[in-house]
């Protein structure tokens, strides 16, 4: 009975606070002109991978913009704040390696939140991840084996994963100890839901462009911040 | 003491040395793709026996991975073969011991390999590429010994080499092992070039290394494979091996021209000499290509390999010279 009591209290306070939280959003801008991505020419090598592109070959993706200059893959979280993590809760995200590229190529996640590696290509990858806290981990997927399980305890900004099979794979997970964060979309645009009440540094990291920060108040009905990256 | 040369011998030790010159070329492929960890397993290969892995996964940087691994394991059965060999029927006692050296030295950088994988340690690649080249000169040096050249050179009349050009040939050789552990440590940071133009550097006689250029570099990189970001370290490294380049080039000129000077040019030495020079020569070109091409894998890796020769040539004069000498005497 106390238990229950206790449950339904913690629900309720729970409760509240999701309904008094705000959502952050923003649009992420990039200044100057990137250089040019680079088609992707070691595919030409591989003749599984080759075989998938009859026609051009893909290109890098470094500097992923829109026509007004809105930048995707730009990492945006709350800097600061105490350990919440409800990664072991939280639905799984899923990282695919199709046409011997992985999709997407940057993500977040919390710590404890599973990763799901799948390989829909008809070849061999290895998925090998370069931490700088976590473990290392590198295991072989067979073309239709069974989808591999990642997961990561310790906070680590964009935690390299790549294939040493073809050594053009790669992709960045960035880990947080809460729940605070998103990945700016091709748009540019970017949100960050239910963030309680309070004065946070919000901060945006781009894989090639480094972090800005910017102090913000989130009050009940959310909070607006943009941010614009310049290539000198 | 029966120094009757043995053929068969000698040209199994020759087998084996040659064999370790294409082991570390395709070690240097496997680097050069970024390959070395496609294979995540080891001593199993995929889970499979290392020998009955399927064809169909020798793809991509898993060929070159696999096939290092068949061929370190031939190098590995060579020399414990030339070890017995030698144990059993070379006369000379050190000739034995060199033998069990040079199994212990396989042995060791068979296991290095192979931690390097099963440990993720991509250190421990660096001592592997190393070792390597140390273990080229031993297999090379008793091919040498088992020669008909060497075991009758006793028997003709030979002129010593002076000291200060033995001293020089030496230091100019430590100086070249040194440069191979810059190139290996260069190498094994997984970061691509980190100076990508040549003569000069970032357009300037000595980079510009602060934390502000640093980024700068990076945001301009776009790495084809994933190459990690460049440091001041490693921009400060690849500077280093340049002018240590530059170094050893002087140095074995003036080694060639010594070796004339005090030797005349007609002596053996002397052409030797200048067969050093001549990859030299040559070993800088490639670096300049390495960097020109953005580190074409199969450029970068003769950078690797004529680097091997050019220290196994130094050894050897080293070797024959201080023999020389002392028959001489």
């Amino acid at each position: 009975m106390k238990k229950s009591l206790l449950l339904l209290s913690l629900g309720i306070i729970s409760a509240l606070q999701l309904a008094s939280a705000g959502d952050i959003t923003g649009t992420i801008t990039l200044k100057g002109t990137a250089p040019a991505e680079r088609e992707i020419t070691p595919i030409k090598d591989d003749a599984n991978c080759s075989a998938m592109y009859p026609g051009a070959l893909p290109t890098t993706h470094f500097y992923v913009t829109d026509a007004s200059g809105d930048l995707a893959d730009v990492i945006v979280y709350l800097k600061g704040v105490p350990s919440a993590s409800t990664g072991a809760s939280a639905d799984p995200v899923v990282m695919d390696q199709k046409g011997c590229l992985y999709t997407p190529t940057i993500l977040a996640v919390q710590t404890g939140q599973k990763i799901i590696v799948k390989n829909s290509d008809p070849c061999v990858h290895n998925v090998h991840t370069l931490p700088a806290v976590n473990p290392e981990v590198n295991q072989v997927q067979m073309p239709g084996g069974a989808d591999l399980t990642f997961t990561f305890d310790k906070p680590e900004p964009f935690l390299k994963f790549q294939c040493d099979v073809h050594k053009w794979m790669f992709a960045w997970v960035s880990v947080f100890d809460h729940p605070y964060f998103a990945v700016s979309g091709k748009d540019g645009k970017f949100t960050i839901k239910n963030v309680p009440p309070g004065k946070y540094t919000l901060e945006a990291a781009h894989r090639k462009l480094g972090t800005q920060d910017a102090d913000i108040e989130v009050k009940a009905d959310g909070a607006s911040q943009n941010f614009t990256f310049e290539v000198k | 003491m029966n120094k009757n040369p043995r053929p068969a011998l000698f040209w199994f030790a020759v087998l084996n040395a040659v064999a370790t010159f294409l082991l570390i070329g395709l070690g240097g492929l496997v680097t050069s793709h970024e390959a070395g960890m496609s294979v995540p397993d080891w001593p199993t290969s995929y889970g499979y026996n290392m020998f009955a892995l399927p064809i169909r996964f020798w793809t991509g940087g898993a060929f070159f991975e696999h096939t290092h691994r068949l061929l370190a394991s031939t190098v590995g059965f060579l020399t414990t073969v030339l070890a017995v060999w030698l144990w059993l029927k070379d006369p000379r006692k050190w000739m034995h011991w060199l033998g069990v050296a040079a199994f212990l030295l396989v042995l060791l950088q068979g296991i290095l390999g192979g931690l390097r994988v099963d440990l993720k340690m991509a250190s421990l690649g660096v001592f592997h590429g190393a070792i390597a080249q140390i273990f080229l000169v031993l297999v090379c040096s008793i091919a040498l010994f088992t020669s008909r050249w060497w075991l009758n050179s006793d028997k003709e009349k030979q002129i010593a080499v002076p000291r200060g050009l033995r001293s020089h040939f030496l230091w100019v050789t430590i100086l070249i092992f040194i440069q191979l552990l810059i190139a290996a440590t260069m190498r094994h940071q997984h970061a691509g070039l980190s100076i990508p133009d040549f003569p000069l550097a970032y357009g300037k006689v000595w980079p510009d290394t602060s934390t502000t250029a640093i980024a700068s570099y990076n945001e301009h990189r776009i790495e084809m494979n994933g190459e990690n970001p460049i440091t001041a370290f490693q921009v400060v490294l690849q500077m280093v091996h340049r002018l240590v380049a530059y170094t050893i080039f002087l140095g074995v000129a003036a080694a060639a021209m010594l070796a004339r000077k005090k030797l005349g040019g007609g002596d053996a030495l002397t052409k030797f000499a200048f067969v050093w020079l001549g990859l030299l020569t040559l070993q800088i070109i490639l670096g300049a290509a390495t960097i020109w091409t953005n580190k074409a894998a199969d450029i970068a890796t003769l950078h690797v390999m004529v680097g091997a020769l050019a220290l196994l040539i130094g050894s050897l004069w080293c070797i024959v010279a201080a023999r020389r000498t002392r028959l001489a005497a």
